[in-house]
């Protein structure tokens, strides 16, 4: 804590994509890590602090992946601006960290080749080298050290320790002075093919290599990427993922309500009767309590998608569904963004960064928010358990969920329509890179997982503390204010503002089945959907205490409600798009405020349409 | 979208005998690249060939593609080095190979 961080030198970790350089990041720094963006793009800039043995603090970078200096990415154009030091308020790194997959430094070596021509403090890290032992590749450490003129390395980035060499070599070379620093200037392709003829020469004198050392990863091909068993392992992986999430948050989400009831019931206990002990139980308790529970589902899906991909086998399903949904103008890159849009849309639109083709990225954020995500559940959950009997049909299919099922499928048909609909509209040609790696299989780290699962949590978890804490607040302020006369009849939410909004809304809403209740609950749930259920259930009974709200609301929905009123408000979320937080990631993601707009405005236009539709038939068909 | 300029920018190699684009190889053949053609495409997206290059599609590398996409082909899954690289057809198209010269059913 003794010097300013400002004054703090600084490492950058450079390397390819796929080299472990994440992993090294995480081990160098631990949890202590800042997560925000480049300024004015949207790029994602991770700094950590290291304490080095002999007590000096280091800020370190974790620059993003790149496979050249020459960019084709946006990632790329900031890795190489930070390291030229070409970047606003980012000084140029006192040392660079050459990150490389010890199996793979046909590839990696370009790169440090590239970087060490700039003349600047750089060491080269061999990541992964216990997987290269193993594959019984052998590196002549002092012999790359005389070839490449930089101190080299070995990391093993995944055990505890395997970067002890890297800490020792950073604190050694953290003050070298830059010999030189020499202008960086684009290459063209003689000048690259002549790097890598360096390269192959640099590999001959100190890299002996196996002739097959990829047996294991050429049998899993050969089945993963099958026509056929590949297919199928896809469908089963995804089915397991939807199972689990379903089936095993069942446990740790009941902790979470017996939690969220035991505290509403000694609130109710210990307080006295009054304003205060209402706000906290019916605004902040049920408010975030309701949201709350959903954290074990988000966190089940978020660490099915990071060990998927950590192990190497979600590139392979992008690249089976490349052409399949080339069908709809996307392509494979968009496969991982609309996964992750199963959890939450918002962590799914941050990953189309990794889509290098505009056009694609934007089809990709406009379609996300029509997949359906986990706050799209309470809701849905609460309906259909109201509306839809608990029968089996066909035998062994339960009914509820079944249709379930529908709404998940409706929400992907949809998405595939509309991305169709914006291919045929800008009417463009098919030739867009797709230049994927797909990288070696490897076991997900456990540690790197919990890292990962940590973040997706302090972030769900900021959300509820903030967006949903204020809205419950806000919600009930407004449904408790201001007071009914004395001599009123009825509920006293109706005299509130609340109550007068809904009636408002009621005008508009009213022709595709919606009651005033529900035209309240909207409001709250325009912020974020699953509060809906929550408003719900402060509407209907304000002093709906600690216990589930859900559970007390369903009697009084299946009594109050039509069932084309719930059909119609089960097709309204599908499409609708009640989420702040998806809209100002949108407007982050795009840089302008035009895209979230022309989101809501289709998804609100389709929510409308679908929910009359349903509304009209439904009333036709129950012949009311 | 995309311009033809033509094949005068071959970078590397001379195309010696007979030669067919990457696009073309079977499954599991084994090849070796002759020439890595640039600027046959170029679009907002960069200059394709050079990135082959950088990603190691160099004269006299062997490549083997392991798997296609269906239908249609595409994308190909091509492996160099211990690498796996996912290729639309066009952009294979960029790289032009001839039958290694040993046996070409090395696993």
């Amino acid at each position: 804590m003794s010097a300013p961080v400002q004054a703090l030198l600084r490492v950058a970790l450079l390397g390819n994509p796929n080299c472990g350089k994440t992993a090294l990041f995480n081990l160098l720094t631990g949890s202590r890590q800042k997560v925000a963006n480049y300024a004015g793009v949207t790029v994602e800039r991770k700094e950590g602090l290291l304490d080095t043995p002999m007590g000096q603090r280091v800020r370190v970078v974790d620059l993003p992946g790149a496979y050249s200096l020459n960019p084709l990415s946006q990632d790329e154009v900031i890795t190489r601006d930070v390291v030229l030091g070409k970047v606003d308020d980012e000084p140029r790194p006192d040392l660079l960290v050459c990150v490389t997959d010890a199996t793979n430094l046909r590839l990696n070596l370009r790169l440090v080749v590239e970087v060490k021509r700039l003349g600047l403090p750089t060491v080269l890290a061999l990541n992964m080298i216990d997987v290269a032992r193993r594959r019984g590749v052998e590196i002549d450490v002092a012999a790359l050290e005389k070839e490449l003129g930089i101190p080299v390395v070995q990391t093993v980035a995944v055990r505890r320790g395997g970067a002890d060499g890297l800490v020792r070599l950073i604190q050694k070379h953290l003050s070298d002075r830059p010999i030189a620093a020499r202008a960086w200037a684009a290459s063209d392709v003689a000048g690259v093919a002549e790097t890598q003829r360096e390269v192959r020469r640099i590999l001959a004198a100190a890299v002996r290599e196996p002739a097959s050392g990829m047996r294991m990863d050429d049998a899993l091909d050969r089945i993963v990427m099958h026509p056929v068993w590949g297919f199928a392992i896809l469908a089963a992986t995804l089915f397991l993922m939807f199972q689990a999430v379903f089936a095993w948050a069942q446990l740790p989400m009941g902790w979470i309500e017996a939690g969220i009831e035991t505290t509403g019931v000694l609130l109710n206990a210990w307080m006295p009767d009054g304003i205060l002990r209402s706000l906290l139980i019916d605004g902040v308790v049920a408010g975030v309590g309701s949201v709350l529970i959903f954290l074990p589902q988000i966190l089940i899906l978020f660490m099915f998608i990071l060990a998927l991909e950590d192990s190497g086998y979600l590139p392979r399903a992008a690249f089976m569904l490349d052409r399949l949904m080339g069908t709809v103008g996307l392509s494979g890159r968009s496969f991982i963004p609309l996964l992750s849009s199963f959890a939450c849309a918002v962590p799914g639109i941050m990953a189309t960064r990794h889509i290098s083709s505009w056009r694609d990225r934007l089809t990709t954020i406009m379609i996300a928010p029509l997949t359906t995500c986990s706050a799209r559940l309470p809701v849905y959950a609460l309906i259909i358990g109201a509306f839809i009997p608990q029968r089996r049909v066909m035998g062994f299919l339960n009914l509820q969920g079944v249709v379930l099922f529908v709404l998940y499928l409706a929400g992907i048909v949809s998405a595939m329509a509309v991305a169709w609909v914006l291919k045929v509209t800008s009417g463009r040609a098919m030739l867009h890179p797709l230049m994927m790696e797909l990288p070696s299989y490897r076991w997900p780290n456990l540690r790197n997982l919990f890292i990962g699962l940590l973040e997706r949590a302090k972030i769900f978890l900021m959300r509820v503390g903030t967006i949903i804490l204020s809205l419950s607040i806000l919600l009930w302020f407004l449904a408790s204010f201001p007071a009914p006369p004395p001599d009123a009849a009825g509920p006293a939410i109706q005299y509130s503002l609340a109550g007068m909004l809904g009636r408002a809304l009621e005008t508009v809403l009213a022709p595709i089945g919606f009651n005033w209740q529900i035209s309240i609950a909207l409001v709250p749930g325009f912020a974020a959907r699953e509060v809906a259920v929550s408003a719900l259930g402060t509407v209907y009974a304000l002093s709906a205490t600690g216990d589930n709200v859900a559970e007390q609301l369903t009697p009084m929905i299946a009594a109050g409600w039509s069932s084309a009123t719930a059909y119609s408000l089960l097709a309204w979320y599908v499409f609708a798009p009640q989420c702040i937080s998806t809209l100002s990631i949108v407007k982050r993601e795009t840089n302008s405020i035009r895209y979230p707009l022309l989101m809501a405005g289709y998804l609100f236009a389709l929510a409308y349409l679908a929910s009359f539709v349903t509304y009209r038939v439904a009333l036709a068909l129950t012949g009311s | 979208m995309s311009r033809h300029h033509g094949n005068d920018e071959s970078v590397l190699g001379a195309a010696t005998g007979r030669t067919i684009p990457l696009s073309d190889v079977s499954v599991g053949q084994t090849v070796i690249v002759c020439e890595v053609r640039s600027g046959i495409f170029e679009n907002e997206d960069g200059n394709i060939g050079l990135r082959l290059v950088e990603l190691g599609f160099v004269e006299g590398e062997p490549l083997r593609v392991v798997a296609q996409g269906h239908p249609g082909r595409e994308p190909i899954a091509v492996r160099i080095g211990n690498t796996t690289f996912a290729l639309r057809r066009f952009e294979a198209d960029h790289v032009l190979v001839a039958p290694a010269p040993e046996a070409g059913t090395r696993s």
